[in-house]
């Protein structure tokens, strides 16, 4: 009885606390401009069935695509027996659902307890590559501090998380095999599960009933703080991708990924100059910045971009400038942008509601013009992305904002551009000449 | 070698004539030394399979990539408005362009500004007329070379095209090497993103000698190309290494006209 009522306790802090920091999030990513997605639903549907759910894109480096893979099934199928440990938690209960489910009930939990092995062998692994093998883009400076720390508390509280359930399962089997288990005997002399029939008897074998009932109980309860920890931390770290993986693959840009936005309130300058007649798109009573000076000016799914990454670096190791030491990282743009966003999003919350200047901006304070200049706009970093999140664009609005609002930029890129004004070419040649290589043989 | 007339739109239109399709010959194409020859390859083929074409001539100007690239988006689009009224006013329907470039924004970008025409890039434009029957291609001197391909991003990750330049390289019966970072995991050359006109940022090593080392590598006698920005980028490349002897810089343009005498 007084279990239920500190488990409900927990629950309903853990669940509420969640929705509380989500909430939030959603604040944050609002906070950017609107843009709309309404369109090719069922083209949205299948991107992200086939990116996000069938990880399409991971499959390009197979290796750890598969770990990804086994830790990514065993997370997805363990929501399943989750559902019987909040029952059995609220209800007092004790592997509730086995009575009624019989066989399949064994087949799925012993099915999740492979997954579990699977995932507890892809953590090791991802703990080396990061702290034994140094993969490069898992040790690139952006990392330093809070991100490195973020990833391994990550992996080590999944092995943690694994370890409980082993521990349950373990000590429940070898307490039902002696007729003490608080789940209902079904006369068999074995819970089945496929594990821990196994493993369960090897480590706990030789201890007493009472020690037993010990570990099961801890197992389960680490078990389910784990979880609830869990939850609660990943509205702080990199890890929420698992959840805006997919919403983000939903909308992905589904254009070809050379085509750039137009600027809207461009047309309404430049257009009148070639039709009388047009009619402008935007409100002139309401004029907003060309490009990006700071978060608030990016859009709605930028944001959701930058809040969806998880600092995986595949962009970065296929970024031509940063493979040639340049400054320029694509996951550092993505960083960037979710550290000022989550800063941003701090002085509303102090400043109730409203955010008060504190003379600092996204292009300057955090992303390095050096970093901006570099880009190639080859789109590599696009195409890497396991979900599909947009470095490019926000570079291109950081540069429209440079170029059009403040002229800062690099002085023989301003050249060009005085080139295309005059003479139709982003060289001194003139446009009269253009078709001269006609009279050459 | 003989010289093509190359009508321009205008005075196609004057003679009462309607061409088939507008060869966008890009600036590049117009200025540079070393893309003029490219250019000259793309009129020897749309010569020797009869298509009646035209070029803009004075009055094509720059598409306005570069500008949009560096984020000068009203210079983008003075340059856009400007060649849709001439192209419009002479109601162009098909484009063939010589660069990936100009090919992505005018394919891509011009509908939203009022203009929309069907846009091919050169090596979709041949690979059709290959399979039309129209262009007879055989491999001449390059007959049983070693020929890398190294993808334009505006082509490749772009705008999804990858097998119509291999396709093309295949027919001249050689070996078509692959590099490790090829198609939609192409290494850019460098160029990109208006870096054609600016020093590189800070760095350790320049993208187009990174790119051309790993092409290099695969010890071809041609790295073939479908980008006259490429081309210069990967031609200092090879020079970079010393390998010019060895290994030749050409577009798919200037592959198919030697090889076939054109």
């Amino acid at each position: 009885m007084i279990s239920s009522v500190i488990f409900a306790i927990l629950l309903i802090g853990a669940s509420g606390f969640f929705f509380i920091n989500v909430k939030k999030i959603r604040r944050n990513i609002l906070l950017g401009r609107d843009v709309s997605f309404t369109d090719n639903k069922g083209d949205r549907l299948k991107t992200m069935i086939l990116v996000a759910f069938g990880q399409q894109k991971m499959f390009s480096r197979p290796i750890p695509a598969i770990l990804h893979f086994f830790l990514y099934s065993a997370f997805i199928i363990t929501q399943i027996e989750l559902l019987e440990i909040v029952f059995d938690g609220i209800a007092g209960s004790h592997r509730a659902f086995r009575a009624s489910l019989g066989g399949f009930y064994t087949f799925m939990v012993s099915f999740i307890e492979i997954l579990s092995v699977l995932a507890f062998i892809g953590t090791i692994a991802f703990l080396s590559r990061r702290n034994l093998l140094k993969v490069p883009r898992l040790v690139k400076s952006e990392l330093n501090g809070w991100p490195k720390l973020d990833a391994n508390l990550i992996l080590i509280g999944e092995l943690t998380l694994i370890c409980f359930i082993f521990m349950m399962n373990g000590a429940d089997e070898v307490l039902y095999s002696r007729g003490l288990s608080h789940a209902t005997n079904l006369g068999d002399g074995s819970l089945g599960l496929s594990v821990s029939k196994h493993v369960g008897p090897l480590l706990f074998g030789g201890m007493s009933d009472n020690s037993l009932h010990i570990i099961e109980r801890v197992g389960w309860w680490g078990h389910i703080l784990m979880v609830f920890g869990f939850l609660n931390y990943l509205p702080f770290s990199k890890h929420l991708h698992i959840v805006l993986g997919f919403p983000n693959t939903y909308f992905s840009n589904l254009k070809p990924k050379g085509e750039f936005t137009t600027l809207d309130a461009v047309t309404d300058v430049v257009a009148p100059n070639f039709d009388p007649a047009y009619v402008a798109k935007t409100d002139p009573n309401n004029p907003v910045r060309f490009g990006v000076k700071d978060v608030q000016d990016l859009n709605w799914k930028n944001l959701m971009d930058a809040y969806s990454c998880t600092e995986c670096g595949r962009c970065t190791s296929a970024c031509p400038q940063n493979i040639t030491g340049k400054a320029l990282s694509p996951r550092k743009i993505m960083m960037d942008t979710r550290d000022r966003l989550e800063e941003v999003g701090k002085n509303i919350d102090k400043n109730k509601g409203t955010f008060v200047d504190d003379g600092k901006s996204l292009i300057g304070d955090y992303i390095k013009h050096e970093e901006i200049w570099a880009c190639n706009t080859c789109n590599a970093c696009v195409q890497e992305c396991p979900v599909n999140i947009d470095p490019l664009a926000i570079i291109i609005e950081i540069r429209r904002y440079l170029v059009m609002e403040e002229s800062n930029t690099r002085p023989e890129l301003n050249s060009m551009f005085t080139n295309i004004e005059n003479n139709g070419a982003p060289w001194q040649f003139s446009q009269a000449d253009r078709a001269n290589w006609t009279n050459e043989s | 070698m003989e010289t093509i007339k190359v009508p321009t739109m205008a005075e196609m239109i004057a003679a009462g004539e309607t061409p088939e399709i507008l060869f966008w010959v890009g600036c590049s194409g117009s200025f540079d030394d070393r893309a003029k020859k490219i250019t000259k390859a793309i009129v020897r083929i749309l010569d020797h399979v009869k298509i009646k074409f035209a070029i803009l001539g004075s009055e094509e100007g720059c598409t306005g990539d570069p500008a949009k690239r560096a984020g000068n988006e009203f210079l983008f689009q003075m340059q856009a408005m400007q060649n849709i009224t001439v192209m419009n006013g002479y109601s162009v329907k098909k484009i063939v362009t010589g660069c990936p470039h100009c090919f992505n924004t005018i394919k891509n970008e011009y509908p939203a500004l009022g203009g929309n025409y069907e846009v091919v890039h050169h090596t979709q434009l041949v690979q059709e007329l290959i399979n039309q029957g129209k262009l007879k291609v055989q491999g001449g001197e390059f007959k049983g070379k070693k020929i890398v391909f190294h993808d334009p991003c505006y082509l490749g990750r772009g705008n999804n095209v990858y097998e119509a330049p291999r396709e093309i390289i295949e027919k001249l019966d050689v070996e078509l090497a692959e590099m490790k970072r090829s198609k939609a995991k192409g290494l850019c050359c460098g160029a990109g993103g208006a870096q054609m006109f600016k020093e590189a940022e800070k760095g350790t090593k320049e993208v187009n000698v990174e790119r051309a080392e790993e092409a290099l590598a695969l010890n071809p006698d041609v790295i073939a190309v479908g980008c006259p920005f490429c081309n210069t980028m990967m031609t200092d490349g090879v020079k970079h290494f010393n390998k010019e002897d060895k290994t030749k810089v050409l577009d798919i343009a200037e592959l198919i006209a030697t090889a076939n005498d054109l």
